[in-house]
């Protein structure tokens, strides 16, 4: 009984336990229609066309599409733990970031190129370089000129897209070269998206750990006068926030434009921003800033792919697939809820007393 | 001093209304002069306009319509573009210069709106001052026409309403001109019902952006061909939102819950490149060598590419060369014979090289260059 209670008690477990619910929605349907229980679950290996052997199966999926959320929650944890808001135009700085590199690549202008025009590494940097710099306007807003972060990153968030779609002349940019398409394909066998967002994750993880940059933003968050005071330069920390988030969001956009070997400035990383801000939510983090938790937004963004790739899989048409998917999220976040969990809290000491007695 | 301050603001406030009911009186005073009438009954109160209105038609527009052919026979054709955005918007706009050309007689003044609903509304405006004799509207915006399609009414200037649709009385525009995506469904079905020749069907569709026009015509002509065809399955339907990620994602989840499956619908080109990466990543072969028969519908240069290539089995066009459509209604107003409420540009299909097929154009290289797109 303590144990369970230990458990429970962890900050992890609500994640953990909401994704796990999600996941065994599968397993009922599997046995309801008649398929292997753990279908879902099962991992394989697969020859592809062009000879490799790669891993195969849904889990895979959920963490190979899961990947972008992933990267941009990481940013956007931070920034919600020391500003207190969110950065509305990380999708865009995606798209913009996808289309410079794609623009860069092919040559402004060309659409179709089986050749680069200038070495990957200058379009990648470029593309990243710029998403940053994206960063860095939204916290110079937001740190110095103290603007409500939603209303300082909706600049870029309808600006950020269509600064893309004149890079790449409103037309999508294809880089048909195999080198290219290496960040949205396989290494080995293993997903490169998933390989790029575990590598992300582990130097903030080791970041977080190993210097006192955890404690830095979340003072701020908490309050960022008495940060001040305390000797740490506040908007310093916001502005670095907001750049990790840009840089972030950079990594995302050639991650997403790598997949599809184009630059589809419309449609790359579109209402994206949404699903990471949920993320964060969903890991148990408050909006409200100060103290945070990486993991828990990791495992959030994870549970909306989950989430996405579930309905595929139970075939839930399209046209109804948000209503399940907000019925879902609700449940999520209503079982985070404070009351509700002091309600439970107080239910099980209830019983417990009952017991005693 | 505040009250001499207020004072002042005050008479500053009644000299500013009276400039502007100066300007209210000036403006029907204005309208006797012809440049100004089209302005007048949208700037002007309601209940004014149909003065104003009643006498223009009357008197200028039969006059100009009389006057155009005259004048060496050059019809004057007022174009407002969607923008720019595609290949295929490219090849449209570029096929409306060629067929209103001087040479064939028609006088084309072309407005690039760039997606901007204000610019294309202003542009129509414009067309009605300078009385062109037709105007052409390809609407970013299906609603809120009403009023300016009046005016160009009220001008006695035919419009047509081109590529997309509107949400207008349609007695006020002269036709709706564009593709018929439930043809383009149909086709589709149809072709595939003649390659198959009886045999069974799993069909798996991926469906275009969720209550998108072309996505419900598609959808719905497909499925009317399938509903005949009791040898046919549809194991799934989902939306791909028309780009080549969407297209990937939902063919990599097909691929996991069905491992039956020999024809994949594709509601545009990109997420048809998208479902082929999945495929290939599986392992599954596709096209004419393939196990799987892929349709896909656009046909966009690149489309016909993979078709001529044998990678797409079937690609159903929504077809963007529509000036000679456009040409040909207003040829008929010419003549003063009667127009459909409805235009239907033809749309073809084009099918891998080694298919022959009564409903397609068999694809060649020669095909393929002889393109617009």
């Amino acid at each position: 009984m303590n144990k369970i209670k230990k458990i429970t008690k962890m900050q992890l477990f609500l994640p953990i336990f909401s994704m796990l619910l999600v996941m065994l929605v599968n397993v009922i349907y599997d046995l309801v229609s008649g398929n292997a229980p753990f279908g879902f679950f099962s991992i394989s290996t697969q020859v592809t066309s062009s000879g490799n052997t790669i891993l195969y199966g849904r889990l895979i999926d959920i963490l190979n599409r899961g990947s972008e959320v992933a990267i941009l929650a990481i940013g956007m944890t931070l920034v919600v733990s020391a500003s207190a808001g969110t950065d509305i135009s990380v999708g865009s700085v995606m798209s913009l970031s996808g289309g410079m590199c794609c623009m860069l690549l092919a040559g402004y202008g060309v659409t179709n190129v089986s050749e680069y025009a200038r070495p990957l590494w200058v379009g990648i940097g470029a593309g990243i370089l710029v998403a940053v710099v994206c960063g860095l306007f939204n916290g110079f807003l937001v740190a110095y000129l103290n603007i409500q972060p939603m209303v300082a990153t909706l600049i870029l968030w309808s600006a950020g897209r269509a600064i893309g779609l004149l890079l790449c002349n409103s037309a999508i940019v294809y880089v048909r070269v195999p080198s290219f398409q290496f960040f949205g394909s396989y290494v080995g066998f293993l997903p490169t998206p998933i390989l790029i967002a575990a590598i992300c994750v582990l130097i903030m993880a080791l970041l977080l750990k190993f210097t006192a940059l955890g404690t830095f933003v979340q003072s701020v968050g908490i309050n960022k006068k008495a940060a001040r005071i305390s000797g740490f330069n506040s908007a310093k920390i916001i502005l670095m926030c907001y750049a990790i988030c840009g840089l972030c969001a950079g990594i995302a956009g050639i991650t997403a434009t790598s997949r599809i070997y184009s630059a589809d400035t419309n449609n790359i990383g579109l209402n994206m921003e949404l699903d990471a801000i949920l993320a964060v939510a969903l890991g148990g983090n408050s909006l409200g800033g100060g103290k945070f938790n990486l993991a828990g937004s990791i495992i959030g963004a994870y549970t909306i792919q989950a989430i996405t790739t579930t309905l595929y899989a139970l075939g839930v048409s399209s046209a109804q697939a948000p209503v399940f998917k907000a019925i879902v999220v609700i449940l999520i976040v209503v079982i985070q809820a404070e009351p509700v969990r002091e309600y439970f809290k107080k239910l099980s000491a209830k019983k417990a007393a009952a017991k005693e007695a | 001093m505040k009250k001499k301050l207020a004072v002042l603001l005050a008479g500053t406030m009644v000299m500013a209304s009276l400039v502007g009911c100066g300007g209210g009186d000036a403006a029907p005073a204005e309208t006797s002069a012809p440049a100004a009438e089209a302005e007048a009954p949208a700037e002007a109160p309601e209940e004014e306009a149909p003065e104003a209105e009643a006498e223009a038609p009357a008197e200028e527009a039969p006059e100009a319509e009389a006057e155009a052919p005259a004048e060496g026979g050059t019809i004057s054709v007022g174009f407002a573009q969607v923008g720019h955005e595609s290949d295929w918007r490219a090849a449209n706009t570029q096929n409306y210069q060629d067929a209103f050309s001087e040479a064939n007689g028609y006088e084309l003044s072309f407005v690039d709106a760039d997606n901007d609903n204000a610019v294309q509304l202003e542009a129509v405006r414009t067309f009605i001052q300078q009385e062109m004799d037709y105007i052409c509207i390809a609407p970013i915006e299906t609603a809120g026409w009403d009023t300016v399609l009046q005016e160009a009414q009220d001008a006695g200037i035919p419009v047509l309403i081109v590529d997309r649709s509107v949400d207008a009385d349609p007695s006020l525009y002269t036709t709706q001109l564009g593709c018929d995506m439930v043809l383009e469904g149909e086709t589709a079905g149809n072709w595939l019902a003649e390659y198959l020749d009886g045999a069974d069907a799993k069909i798996l569709v991926i469906e275009g952006s969720v209550g998108a026009s072309a996505t419900l015509g598609r959808t719905e002509g497909f499925n009317n061909i399938a509903a005949q065809h009791s040898e046919w399955e549809i194991l799934d339907s989902q939306s791909g939102d028309f780009t080549q990620a969407g297209g990937q994602e939902v063919m990599e989840s097909f691929i996991k819950s069905y491992s039956d499956f020999n024809v994949v619908v594709c509601q545009n080109d990109n997420e048809a490149y998208g479902a082929m990466d999945a495929m290939d990543a599986a392992g599954i072969t596709y096209g004419v060598d393939g196990d799987v028969i892929i349709i896909s519908f656009d046909a966009t240069h690149d489309g016909l590419q993979y078709t001529l290539d044998g990678k797409i089995n079937c690609n159903v066009e929504c077809n963007p060369l529509q000036a000679e459509f456009a040409a040909e209604v207003i040829q008929k107003l010419e003549k003063g014979e009667a127009v459909d409420a409805q235009t239907i540009v033809k749309d073809e299909a084009f099918v891998a090289p080694g298919i022959t097929s009564q409903y397609a154009i068999t694809m060649t290289q020669e095909v393929l260059d002889g393109r617009a797109y």
